[in-house]
């Protein structure tokens, strides 16, 4: 890294920078990661594919942003995930038949009631949170591995365990399809991304959320309705969650309670940290998230793509974030400034 | 410089010509400080004077950008606090520094655990521990929580460990300003004891009677300069007061006009207000546009009433009516709704948040009561914050500065500013003025008592008496979580009420 990085004013200047250093990597180490072709008018390459695969990861760090803004973890998006994404399945489920010789693909019940349900499942599963920590005052660290335990178990019950595999041909669309040469989950994390910051910017909720999370009780005493709010980030992380169990439901075409979103939750909170928001609470950063997934992502990727044997990967993983995150410690760029710059 | 007649020998701890910057302010020029031994040595300035900057330097802290240090006749330049204290200057902030949840005896030997064999050797740590409170004449349980004691106490158990580092020179830095008469009294006598053994003590406080009560020699700061050392004897009440705001201020103590009974209508009529451990059933009224002054002892229930009234706690029994209607505070945003503001005395937790700007923290009372939906434009919320920060003569960078960079006076200002801007019927004010300097403490004052006048009901807890008695039209007395009287100003002088706080017969 070069000796200027610790001057970065900007807060997002430091994970941009990170990603930027991940991608130069690719471009000496990795031929071809920049070229970009057009097949059938859809857009392939390597970037389009680490977008692609980042969506659900995205979403998922969203939705944890605004809970680590106050104060709070959730480590049950990855049970979501698997749940929001089971429930879809199950109900679609599908079958192909061939009438008068073309063939078309049946539901079990409209694909528009499952996904509705598989949301619902979701919002459930954050209410369920938001109660225990908003109202019943737990910590939210255990509160949430309640649901991370038992969200998973469920879906598991509710496919014995087994892959449910779906036939039907437009669920798999949330999370393979293109439009307008794209894959169609970034048109959804666009939309979800853009929402969110609106609902951030365009009414006072950005302010409550960090208000709340540097001093709750402040915050109540100015009339803040903490309690509501805090319910409320849980519901939308889960919302999050479940959004990115359709897409990982989608793109695998069944429902795998059992890996669909594991240890999703520990990369979403990574992705949140990498983004410049402190897990204190407080001053946080939404695209900030949004690039701390695709660092992430482009890590895992550069990982495979240099050909690193699989039992070393999470090592060399470990060792990139580690740096990473040393990067964003002030102490630490104190120290290397002192040590590199003579007085 | 001034130069003075003593008949000690040289200081112990000297400081000349100090010198500190902080991106875009300079906090000391020129400043200076001698500690002599044996004496009790009070430094007196407004906020934003240079005070806090110049124990941290002293403390190690902070570094000086130029200036010396001297020690027992060596330059020193201590780098951090654990440095100062090798060298003799131990400090106690203001806010007890240690851990309340371990035993008085693990907070008096923190990181030097006596040792045997290899092991922490509990019980001559009890055992020294006990000697050590017991020079301070503290007579404790030094086996149980700290937080099971008293602030005094604490207060104690922090000197305790700052003289338990063989210490010359033990800074104080505001250590009275949460305790209570008595309490004060007793660390005073410890003070004294430890003056008289030969220590140099340095205490930093706002309050005139302290400094009065307990110091020989006076050391004033104005703008970052040292603007005099001077005996404590020869320096007269009024003097002090001029030298530090700048000015010739006039007599502080000015006739006080008899009030009427307020004839405006009844405001807010609380009828057996009460909570288990916090108040006893307790009736009071606030009509439009009156002061009411509520005074009395820490813990006699003052804090705890403004609490019910807001919605803070919930009540165990009794009626709130508001214009004659009645109300069912469930949460602060309920009283907010029905026009009450609150300033908190702990301006820190329950008050400022440090990290957002002076503009969101002025806005959020505001912002909240409107609902989240209804968002306050971003031009409307600076010309806002703007107004405020001009009208109240803030001092702050710009409105986008954090509010944690301000000063004390200043923090307290933006806040007032925050429930100002919710145009409210009724603010009840909790020590308002606590640890913050004269000038602040008058202008403060000045706006509440203007925006009284308009119509806007006060309810103004203070543990300042002189204030009470000067501000408020009505004064509520509070002793033991009880009621005891209601005076008109002007029917009683200081001495007084004192005695109505204190339960004797006048």
């Amino acid at each position: 890294m070069n000796a200027s990085f610790p001057s970065f004013a900007h807060p997002l200047a430091r994970p941009l920078a990170a990603l930027a250093l991940l991608l130069l990597v690719d471009f000496a180490m990795v031929p071809g990661f920049f070229h970009l072709t057009i097949k059938d008018g859809h857009l392939y390459g390597s970037l389009v594919d680490i977008v692609n695969r980042a969506a659900p990861l995205m979403l998922t760090a969203i939705g944890m942003t605004l809970v680590i803004a106050t104060r709070g973890i959730d480590i049950s998006v990855g049970a979501v995930v698997a749940l929001s994404g089971t429930v879809a399945a199950m109900l679609i489920g599908g079958t192909m038949v061939i009438e008068n010789g073309a063939p078309s693909y049946v539901s079990r019940i409209p694909m528009g009631y499952a996904l509705a349900a598989a949301m619902g499942a979701a919002l459930l599963c954050g209410a369920w949170n938001g109660v225990l920590v908003a109202g019943l005052k737990l910590q939210p660290i255990v509160a949430t591995l309640i649901l991370m335990v038992a969200g998973r178990g469920l879906a598991q019950l509710l496919t014995d365990g087994q892959i449910t595999t779906v036939y039907y041909q437009p669920f798999f669309f949330i999370g393979s399809g293109y439009l307008f040469g794209l894959p169609f989950s970034l048109f959804i994390v666009a939309v979800v991304f853009a929402a969110t910051a609106l609902l951030l910017h365009k009414t006072a909720l950005g302010l409550f959320i960090q208000a709340v999370g540097i001093n709750p009780v402040a915050a109540r005493l100015a009339g803040v309705r903490t309690a509501a709010l805090t319910f409320f980030v849980y519901v939308f992380c889960s919302a999050c969650a479940g959004m990115a169990g359709l897409m990982v439901a989608s793109n695998i075409k069944s429902a795998d309670a059992n890996n669909a979103g594991l240890l999703l939750e520990l990369d979403a909170i990574l992705a949140v940290t990498l983004g410049g928001t402190l897990l204190a609470g407080g001053r946080f950063s939404l695209p900030g998230s949004v690039i701390g997934a695709l660092i992430i992502q482009t890590l895992t990727y550069t990982i495979y793509a240099l050909g690193v044997p699989p039992e070393v990967n999470m090592v060399v993983k470990a060792v990139v974030v580690f740096l990473v995150c040393l990067s964003q410690s002030a102490q630490f760029r104190a120290l290397f400034l002192r040590r590199t710059v003579p007085a | 410089m001034t130069s003075l007649e003593t008949t000690a020998p040289g200081p112990v701890l000297a400081l000349s010509h100090i010198h500190k910057q902080f991106p875009g302010v300079k906090a000391l020029a020129g400043a200076g400080l001698n500690l002599y031994a044996g004496e009790v040595h009070t430094l007196m300035g407004q906020n934003g004077a240079g005070k806090s900057t110049l124990i941290k330097v002293l403390t190690g802290v902070y570094t000086p950008d130029s200036g010396a240090i001297v020690f027992d006749g060596r330059p020193i330049a201590p780098r951090s606090t654990h440095e100062a204290q090798a060298i003799g200057i131990s400090t106690v902030y203001q806010e007890v520094n240690l851990c309340p949840n371990l035993s008085v005896a693990e907070n008096l030997f923190i990181g030097r655990y006596p040792r045997r064999f290899g092991m922490v050797d509990w019980r001559a740590m009890r055992r020294e521990a006990r000697v050590l409170l017991a020079q301070l004449q503290v007579d404790i349980d030094v086996s149980q929580p700290l937080h099971d004691f008293p602030l005094a106490i604490q207060q104690m158990v922090a000197i305790a460990r700052a003289l338990r580092i063989e210490a010359r020179v033990l800074i104080l830095d505001e250590p009275t300003s949460s305790l209570d008469e008595a309490e004060v009294q007793l660390l005073f006598g410890v003070l004294r004891r430890l003056r008289d053994q030969g220590m140099a003590i340095l205490f930093v406080t706002h309050f005139l009677d302290q400094t009065y009560a307990i110091s020989d020699r006076i050391t004033v700061m104005r703008n970052g300069e040292r603007e005099g050392e001077y005996l404590c004897r020869d320096l007269s009440r009024l003097a002090l007061v001029n030298k530090m705001v700048g000015a010739v201020a006039t007599a502080t103590e000015e006739a006080i006009p008899t009030a009427v009974l307020p004839a405006t209508p009844v405001l807010l009529r609380a009828r057996g207000l009460a909570r288990k451990g916090a108040l006893l059933p307790l009736d009071l009224e606030i009509h439009q546009g009156e002061m009411l002054g509520l005074c009395g002892l820490l813990g006699s229930g003052r804090t705890e009433t403004a609490r019910l009234l807001f919605g803070a706690d919930r009540l165990d029994a009794g009626t709130i009516d508001i214009n004659g209607r009645g109300q069912a505070f469930a949460a602060p945003r309920d009283a907010i709704a029905q026009g009450i503001g609150f300033c908190s005395e702990d301006r820190k937790h329950e008050g400022a948040i440090l990290e957002l700007s002076v503009r969101e923290n002025l806005i959020l009372a505001l912002q909240a009561k409107r609902g989240m939906l209804r968002a306050i434009p971003r031009a409307r919320q600076q010309a806002m914050a703007q107004d405020y920060v001009n009208w109240l003569g803030i001092k702050t960078a710009s409105i986008e500065t954090p509010i944690g960079a301000l000063s004390g006076g200043n923090q307290q200002k933006v806040l007032l500013a925050r429930w100002l801007a919710t145009e409210p019927a009724l603010m009840i004010l909790d020590e308002p003025t606590r640890g913050i300097d004269v000038r602040a403490k008058q202008e403060i004052m000045g706006f509440v008592a203007t925006l009284c006048r308009k119509g806007m009901a006060v309810l103004f807890i203070s543990s300042e008496l002189p204030e009470v008695l000067r501000w408020s039209d009505r004064m509520l007395v509070l002793r033991d979580r009880k009621g005891c009287g209601t005076y008109l100003r002007g029917e009683l002088d200081e001495t007084t009420v004192l005695h109505a706080i204190a339960g004797e017969a006048a």
